[in-house]
């Protein structure tokens, strides 16, 4: 043992790499081997996947691009999952970040107690993980249901509503489910951010002419937390395109017409129902590289802020 | 005194930019928006509290007349006839939990400290790759992973549940950040003089001073561990989770809705607790998590 260790201590030596520096990766290696492991060695199989057609039981075929082709030529349904999780992306990525900035901001506020009080109810949510179930029970399709049992009594509806059934309505319900849970880590880092926002500031603010909260947010607040803002859109960002399990859970999986399926659901059906894990690793990456343009428009709309026009 | 008096003087500049009117607009947009959140939770706490025969009136109401732990109780009978003891469904969400939180707090506080503060070759790019994970879908990562667990023969067991949850990239994020705003380079630097080495600098300076971080990193393994449920990977019933048995509750159709609502109930209680507990540590490390271009 003591020979192995002067050995290596010889080898290291000589390749010029100190102790302290070998001691570095040693400590980095516990998380970087798993790391690598379970994140990194799964995307690039699954780049290197997506140019081959495999099902877990034959040998992988190399077919070049044909996985590709096949996404914007052949398959309606692809087009059809795109479409919808680019609507939702749209609609409830935005609102959610903002309302996680403005109800951040609200609460900001109060007193200390408080403000802890209110985040805890806001937080809630998305704290419980799969509680969105109770939804189910509120909208369920049948006249006794909450909801419905409510409309029809005012009169309002002459028949119960399949909310998650009807295409008329169920994109709007999920949405409604989604905002009820989008206030997680973003919300967090957002109200943390807030607080720490130098009070100094803002008296040197008001001096210099800031007469009401809005001008304030816009030239003092929001500049001084742009880092924080982007930490918070990166997070909603991946949490808005990964909107799966909600819709599954509450509205089936194949969904009526393929009405509100997402991307994520229609690759574990791909690859995980199918065994069509080249076609899969194809829609992983068109995913991945869809959210990375996200974010980085993003990133860009957010060297914008505190910038007056004049 | 005088620090009474500070904040009220650090508090003036609202005299000038807040309106009464705007006051009252944000009073009531958190009341509403408070109620919108906070209302199927209260009625899935209501519903676990009602006798038999209120569960059955329709429409369902969102008050209870007589209420009753009955449900609560009821429970005990209902899973003592699983397959596997509930106490062991117990143990396999308490232990996988803890674990994997654990040794993610470990790995990534190593981790966030070499990248923070070491000058090793490839820290940057490592980083790098770190940070550009936390936009990759958790659920597109199940396949190949799937393929791998398969290789290391490590499918239908703890194994399963824990290793992949250690390498959290939103972890080692925080954490990193963390230590760059929080603890100075001179720090470090006079514990070199004194002749500390990476480990001692790492036991005696980084993991007692960003105790906020691992308690964040702490509350959201636990959010993630506590509500996971299996997936392809784990088969067997005597590695199930509670999650996984409050869905079969549930399933039991609409006399067993009370019993599905308190065992809902009662999942719900130990985050709610943990982040009472983690909050002010937690919006300490949130507010250095900001990304810098």
């Amino acid at each position: 043992m003591g020979r192995m260790v002067k050995w290596g201590k010889a080898w290291l030596a000589r390749r010029g790499i100190s102790g302290e520096t070998f001691a570095c990766y040693l400590i980095l290696l516990p998380f970087m081997g798993l790391f690598f492991l379970f994140n990194i060695l799964p995307v690039l199989s699954s780049i290197v996947l997506s140019f081959f057609d495999y099902d877990m039981v034959s040998a992988p075929i190399f077919t070049g691009l044909d996985n590709y082709v096949r996404m914007f030529t052949g398959d309606q349904v692809f087009l059809k999952v795109v479409g919808t999780t680019l609507r939702f992306a749209i609609v409830a990525g935005p609102a959610s970040y903002l309302l996680s900035f403005f109800l951040a901001w609200m609460i900001n506020e109060f007193s200390p107690r408080v403000r802890v009080f209110l985040t805890l109810i806001f937080y809630v949510p998305a704290l419980v993980g799969n509680g969105y179930f109770i939804w189910q029970i509120l909208f369920s399709g049948d006249s006794y249901a909450y909801l419905n049992n409510l409309l029809l009594s005012f009169g309002l509806i002459t028949e119960p509503i399949q909310w998650f059934q009807d295409t008329a309505y169920n994109f709007t319900v999920i949405m409604i489910v989604q905002f009820w849970m989008s206030m997680g880590v973003s919300f967090l880092a957002n109200i943390a951010g807030l607080q720490n926002v130098n009070t100094d500031l803002y008296e040197a603010g008001t001096i210099d002419g800031i007469r009401n909260r809005w001008q304030e947010l816009w030239y003092i607040t929001l500049p001084s937390m742009k880092s924080i803002l982007l930490f918070s859109a990166v997070m909603q960002i991946q949490a808005v395109f990964s909107i799966s399990s909600v819709i599954q859970t509450l509205a089936g999986y194949p969904s009526v017409n393929n009405s509100v399926d997402t991307l994520v659901s229609y690759i574990s059906d791909v690859g995980i129902t199918r065994y069509e894990l080249g076609y899969a690793s194809a829609l992983s990456v068109f995913l991945f590289l869809m959210v990375l343009f996200v974010r980085y428009i993003i990133g860009g709309l957010l060297n914008l802020v505190g910038k007056s026009d004049h | 005194m005088a620090r009474h008096r500070q904040k009220y003087q650090k508090m003036q500049y609202r005299r000038y930019t807040r309106s009464r009117a705007g006051n009252f607009f944000f009073f009531f947009i958190l009341i509403l928006g408070g109620l919108f959140m906070v209302l199927p939770l209260f009625y899935c706490v209501v519903t676990s509290l009602k006798p038999l025969d209120e569960l059955l009136i329709f429409p369902p109401r969102f008050t209870v007349n007589r209420p009753t732990l009955e449900n609560y109780r009821v429970l005990g009978a209902l899973l003592s006839n699983l397959e596997v003891p509930l106490s062991r469904y117990v143990f396999n969400s308490l232990f996988i939990t803890v674990a994997s939180t654990f040794l993610s707090i470990l790995a990534s506080s190593m981790a966030a400290f070499v990248f923070s503060k070491s000058k090793i070759k490839g820290r940057k790019v490592l980083f790098g790759i770190v940070q550009a994970m936390l936009l990759y879908n958790a659920v597109t990562l199940a396949v190949p992973q799937y393929l791998i667990f398969c290789k290391m023969h490590i499918i239908d067991s703890y194994l399963a549940y824990i290793l992949p949850a250690i390498p959290s990239s939103v972890g080692c994020f925080l954490m990193k950040q963390f230590i760059d705003s929080n603890i100075p380079d001179t720090l470090l630097e006079a514990a070199r003089i004194d002749g500390a080495g990476i480990f001692r600098m790492y036991r005696s300076i980084i993991m007692p001073l960003i105790k906020p971080a691992w308690m964040t990193v702490l509350l959201f393994g636990f959010q993630a561990m506590w509500s996971a449920v299996p997936s392809g990977t784990v088969v067997s019933e005597e590695l199930k989770t509670l999650p996984y048995v409050m869905s079969s509750v549930s399933a039991g159709g609409i006399a067993r809705t009370g019993s599905a609502m308190a065992i809902t109930v009662l999942l719900m209680i130990p985050p709610i607790l943990v982040f009472i507990i983690t909050q002010s540590n937690v919006l300490e490390t949130m507010s250095s998590s900001g990304i810098k271009e």
